[in-house]
């Protein structure tokens, strides 16, 4: 499956909305203003955060330890607000 | 094999013929017995389908849909507020192109509770892009379940098969049942070229901008008219290979008729006897039933009823308003013509109001009698 | 074309009487229309059904208004509703009755005729005893009666309706073939 709409007129696209392409190709990084920075000693690799982010921006370590994978991260601050550690915090772009 | 059976048992035995894969149908007065039988044939193994069981009409198109998707032959049956309760997702299963076969049995809307035969219920749903036939005989459901699924497969779009309220539902006749080699040699098994493939996967019927909507629209409908010469060609087909003809109309002493009466169903089929009657008396009455509604064969229509001196179209519906759905098409597909003849809408037979040959022959004779249709809706018989 | 209306009471098996006709018609290689008028069916209330008989496809799909020929299940129907509205001059009423066709003196001007179809009912023990299911009885009566349709014809058209005792049935069709006697006429 491609990530990007490949067709140019009708006649090229399947009869119904079939794979119209897939939000990897939105790389919603750029709409970043504040930055999540995980504190590791803090984190009990609970997990919460990375069930919580809305643009699925964090995947987890060899160590289960959270990874905040930038091109995607919309510095939303969702994962902040819900660590029960306060292990997140949310840091100026410049 | 020749067979005295019901109209509702008629679309259970298509089905069977069309080797229906999938069944998930809701009972509801007076389409039970389709359910009914097809239940039976599940259970005697007569049919190799899977049989589901739903809690309304909405899941019951829901399943359908699901099953369709993956690429099941589907069928189901329903009436009046279990179509209605149906709507949103009859826009679905056309969007998502899936050629499911539906019996709707025409029955009258509530309130008040009634059980008797309307159009209505069918034409409340003629914008969601289903194609609808509706049938005049018992051997007609039967074959045209047939001719749906071959139809619907190559378009990739539902079909509805619609018949009357008891007036064909629960009436028993002569009914040739086809043998089971030759509906297989015409239909085929179907081979869904976009069903769900767990090594292909793919996303169905995401979130879609504007930038593509409106070409998937486009595309129902280039499909939709397609699908006109599709019922002609498979019509044909089927009159090769079971003598039984079927079209987008079906014509009745039409070549040199004056006035022609256009209606559909069992009211089409009544008309006959009085068309021959009234020819006999010298008059130059001809009749078109429509078959086929959705889509409307505009072009046929306007070549059969271009320079004729008067039309009526009777209908046995109301799109409260307006007028009855079979005359605002029929006026709607002439209106551009240069020798468009006058046209009178009669609304008869509401609610299951009998429709017998003498209210047919009074419709024509007033017709006949005025020059002009004194307005866009004519009642006839209202207790007044 | 022949248009035949039968009345009886929900429970009697008046529809199945109807259509068990059309299905010996229709073994016969003729063309056959056979339908109930529909309301709220309840044993007891006053039931109608219709059939029609051709030699060519009928077209007609209305009510039948003027039957060439009545068959009443219920005798007590009689007096109670006027089971002769719109029936043409000269045409049968079959009468599931054990009185004389002659004790019938208000249907003057049609061909009556009488059976008594609750007798062989109950001696085949088709229905209860106290709602037998006279419509297979009938249906021989009106075969040897009438001539409308044969008796081997009803036979094969019993055995594929009747959903029990199919055989009883077929029995019950044979007897009141037998019996029936077609001369019961009056003017
Ligand atoms: S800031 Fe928002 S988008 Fe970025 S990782 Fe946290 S929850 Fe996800
Ligand atoms: S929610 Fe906090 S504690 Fe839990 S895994 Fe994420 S960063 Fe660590």
């Amino acid at each position: 499956m491609s990530d990007e709409i490949k067709w140019k007129k009708e006649s090229d696209m399947p009869l119904m909305a079939m794979s119209m392409g897939r939000m990897t190709v939105n790389k919603t990084g750029s709409w970043r203003n504040l930055r999540p920075v995980i504190e590791k000693e803090k984190c009990i690799k609970c997990g919460i955060c990375w069930k919580f982010c809305p643009d699925v921006s964090i995947r987890l370590d060899e160590e289960d330890y959270p990874v905040v994978d930038l091109e995607f991260c919309k510095g939303c601050g969702i994962c902040a607000v819900e660590c029960p550690k306060d292990a997140i915090t949310m840091i100026k772009e410049e | 094999m020749q067979k005295v059976i019901m109209g509702n048992h008629a679309l259970s035995w298509g089905a069977l013929l069309s080797r229906a894969e999938v069944i998930a149908a809701y009972p509801i007065t007076p389409q039970t017995e389709v359910v009914e039988l097809l239940s039976n044939m599940c259970a005697d193994g007569d049919l190799d389908a899977q049989f589901i069981k739903v809690e309304s009409e909405h899941s019951a198109m829901a399943a359908s849909m699901g099953a369709s998707a993956a690429g099941a032959r589907t069928f189901t049956a329903t009436s009046a507020q279990g179509l209605a309760l149906m709507h949103e997702v009859l826009h679905w299963a056309t969007g998502a192109r899936l050629p499911i076969v539906m019996g709707n049995i025409n029955r009258a809307m509530a309130p008040p509770w009634t059980i008797w035969t309307e159009q209505t219920d069918s034409i409340s749903e003629r914008d969601t892009g289903w194609l609808q036939i509706y049938t005049s005989s018992i051997q007609e459901i039967l074959d045209s379940v047939i001719q749906a699924y071959k139809v619907a497969e190559q378009v990739y779009l539902p079909v509805m098969v619609v018949l009357d309220s008891f007036v064909l539902s629960h009436t028993n006749e002569n009914c040739d049942i086809p043998d089971q080699s030759k509906v297989d040699a015409y239909l085929p098994k179907f081979e869904n070229a976009y069903k769900l493939d767990v090594n292909k996967p793919a996303a169905y019927g995401g979130l879609t901008g504007p930038d593509w909507y409106y070409e998937l629209r486009y595309k129902i409908q280039k499909d939709t008219e397609r699908s006109l010469d599709l019922f002609v060609e498979t019509g044909k087909e089927f009159g090769e290979m079971f003598g039984r003809e079927y079209g987008l109309v079906e014509t009745y002493k039409l070549d040199d008729a004056d006035t022609v009466l256009v209606s559909s169903a069992s009211i089409a089929s009544t008309a006959r006897p009085v068309i021959d009657a009234m020819r006999e008396e010298g008059h130059k009455v001809g009749l078109i039933r429509v078959r086929v509604f959705r889509p409307f064969p505009s072009d046929l229509m306007r070549k059969l009823l271009e320079g004729r001196k008067k039309v009526l179209v009777v209908d046995r519906n109301i799109s409260f308003g307006m007028s009855g759905a079979f005359y605002e098409e029929t006026k709607a597909a002439l209106y551009n013509v240069k020798n468009s003849p006058p046209m009178w809408g009669y609304i008869a037979g509401l609610g299951g109001r009998d429709v017998p040959t003498n209210v047919v022959r009074d419709m024509i004779e007033q017709t006949m009698k005025e020059d002009h249709p004194s307005g866009d809706i004519i009642w006839i018989g209202v207790k007044k | 074309m022949l248009e035949i209306r039968f009345h009886g009471r929900g429970g009697q098996g008046t529809v199945v009487a109807s259509k068990a006709l059309a299905f010996a018609v229709a073994r016969e290689g003729r063309f056959v229309q056979t339908f109930p008028e529909y309301g709220v069916e309840r044993r007891g209330a006053p039931v109608v059904a219709f059939t029609r008989i051709d030699d060519v496809p009928i077209y007609i799909r209305s009510k039948i208004y003027e039957p060439d020929h009545l068959v009443v299940l219920e005798p007590t129907l009689i007096g109670a509703i006027d089971v002769t509205e719109g029936l043409k001059p000269g045409g049968w009423i079959i009468i599931n009755s054990d009185k004389k066709a002659a004790e019938f003196g208000q249907f003057a001007g049609f061909k009556v005729a009488t059976f008594d179809a609750t007798s062989v009912a109950l001696k085949y023990r088709l229905g209860s005893s106290a709602a037998p299911i006279v419509n297979t009885a009938i249906l021989g009566a009106l075969s040897k009666i009438t001539g409308f349709v044969g008796i081997d014809a009803v036979r094969e058209a019993v055995r594929e309706i009747a959903p029990v005792k199919k055989d009883e049935n077929v029995k019950a069709a044979e007897e009141a073939y037998e019996k029936a006697e077609a001369e019961q006429e009056q003017s």
